[in-house]
């Protein structure tokens, strides 16, 4: 395999003709969004920039704390991201459950993936852990995401069903089965969908970057599917825990619908 | 059977002392807004009044398993849900819910024809007009066989003629299997055709109508 085409900072700079382009038509077109274009692109280069450095710092010192604390500020800065998101504010409750299955959903897989499928040594190599713990992390948070939502949306829009079942006997559980299976349902439908059309309608991000770095084809793939196939178990785990959890924060302690 | 003490919830309801017999036909009027809806939701527990207290069979709803009252206190709310799937599988769900054997093939064709509807058990439940599927919401109740059935505005799509044969054969249900039926209903003519006692609820209060 051929080494890869080092890009020098003038080469980086020529990419930039992208933006100004674009900026040129904006005006001419009268597009008020040149402000969020030159934002987000100066925004994305310093945090690359940022990130880069860090990495290089991480890996150069190999220390199973650093390798910890970047652990702890993905998975914090997922949850409080989540939580952000949330179309309608969420109850105390349901936030302290988004933070327990978020941890302990990628976590499992995280530990999984890592000690039994890759085998790492020493168990907190940063070149591994760090990459592997973002993507599970990443994947699983836009699982979430959605299923909170779904999930609020649901109890709310569906509350005469649910309301109509517990009339007739039905345990929580129940009543809510259909929401909790729908929430459950969004939250892994991008991934599983992004499975299907993986290699046939794009190449995945991943892979991609280790071909470019001149990785054979065969060992990119073999990490693409094994990273797949964890992405998938991360984000169902996390959210099979979410839901699990999560309809129980409607119900109060004498199995009625809580108001407001 | 239901003794109801001091009982506020919100500033919608009232209610210093109320009780309901057992085996009885107990008919609740009022204006909309006034709070039989509310009534009815605290005897099914879907709702724990603020204070006061609610007894049933002498036992406080707040000691009892939510579940197991609900099951031996069935409602019907005023806009019946119909879940997805077939005639069938609506009729089935609430012995499912309360974990009660499945209906025969028998007992669902009759309850078919005591709610008058004219259908068939496998055809999909959401192509019924409102009508229909507030009977089927019914039948769906009389299989079963609660103690106390608690329907709220049980009649309110359906036609005059259809109403009146729908709530005799309910009131004929109750009397022959000794149960007790607490109804609310916008029909004073109603109430006084067939209710053993009748209550009505004024701004948030109740009272026993006389007539």
């Amino acid at each position: 395999m051929n080494g890869i085409i080092d890009l020098s900072i003038l080469q980086v700079l020529t990419a930039y003709i992208f933006i100004a382009v674009l900026m040129i038509i904006l005006r001419v077109k009268g597009i008020a969004r040149e402000k969020e274009v030159l934002i987000s692109s100066i925004r994305m280069t310093l945090q690359l920039v940022l990130v880069g450095y860090v990495l290089v710092y991480l890996f150069e010192s190999m220390n199973p704390f650093l390798t910890l604390l970047v652990l702890l500020v993905m998975e914090s800065f997922a949850i409080y991201n989540i939580i952000q998101q949330a179309k309608s504010p969420l109850s105390k409750e349901l936030k302290k459950i988004v933070a327990l299955s978020m941890v302990l959903g990628t976590l499992t897989s995280l530990l999984f993936f890592l000690f039994v499928v890759i085998q790492i040594s020493p168990w907190y190599d940063p070149q591994y852990f760090i990459p592997i713990a973002g993507m599970l992390i990443g994947n699983s948070m836009t699982g979430i995401s959605l299923g909170v939502n779904r999930l609020a949306d649901g109890m709310k829009n569906q509350q005469p069903l649910v309301e109509s079942a517990l009339m007739l006997g039905a345990t929580p559980k129940e009543a809510a089965k259909e929401v909790v299976d729908s929430a459950f349902d969004s939250a892994i439908l991008p991934t599983i969908n992004s499975m299907v059309g993986m290699g046939i309608v794009f190449l995945p991000g991943m892979m991609t970057g280790q071909i470019l770095s001149g990785v054979s084809p065969v060992t990119a793939i073999a990490y693409q599917i094994a990273i797949m196939l964890g992405i998938l178990g991360s984000v169902s785990l996390t959210v099979i825990l979410f839901v699990q959890l999560g309809y129980k924060s409607f119900f109060n302690e004498r199995a009625q619908l809580k108001t407001d | 059977m239901f003794s109801i003490e001091q009982v506020t919830y919100k500033n919608i309801l009232s209610v210093p002392k109320l009780t309901i017999q057992e085996k009885e036909i107990t008919c609740i009027v009022g204006e909309s807004g006034s709070g039989k809806t509310t009534l009815l939701r605290m005897l099914n527990h879907l709702i724990s009044p603020d204070q006061g207290s609610i007894t049933f069979q002498n036992e406080d709803l707040m000691d009892m398993d939510p579940i197991e009252l609900r099951r031996k206190v069935v409602m019907l709310p005023q806009t019946p849900v119909i879940f997805q799937g077939t005639l069938r599988d609506n009729l089935e769900i609430g012995l499912r819910f309360s974990d009660k054997t499945p209906p025969s093939e028998k007992e669902l064709e009759e309850t078919l024809e005591r709610v008058k509807l004219r259908k068939k058990l496998d055809e999909n439940a959401q192509n019924l007009s409102g009508g229909e599927k507030q009977r089927l919401a019914l039948g769906r109740i009389l299989l079963m066989e609660p103690e106390v059935l608690l329907l709220d505005e049980p009649s309110s799509a359906l036609d005059d003629e259809t109403e009146s044969l729908i709530i005799q054969t309910f009131v004929d249900y109750a009397k022959m299997y000794n149960k007790t039926l607490i109804m609310v209903t916008h029909s004073k003519a109603l109430a006084k055709k067939f209710a053993d006692r009748i209550l009505q609820v004024r701004g948030g209060e109740v009272h026993e109508w006389d007539h």
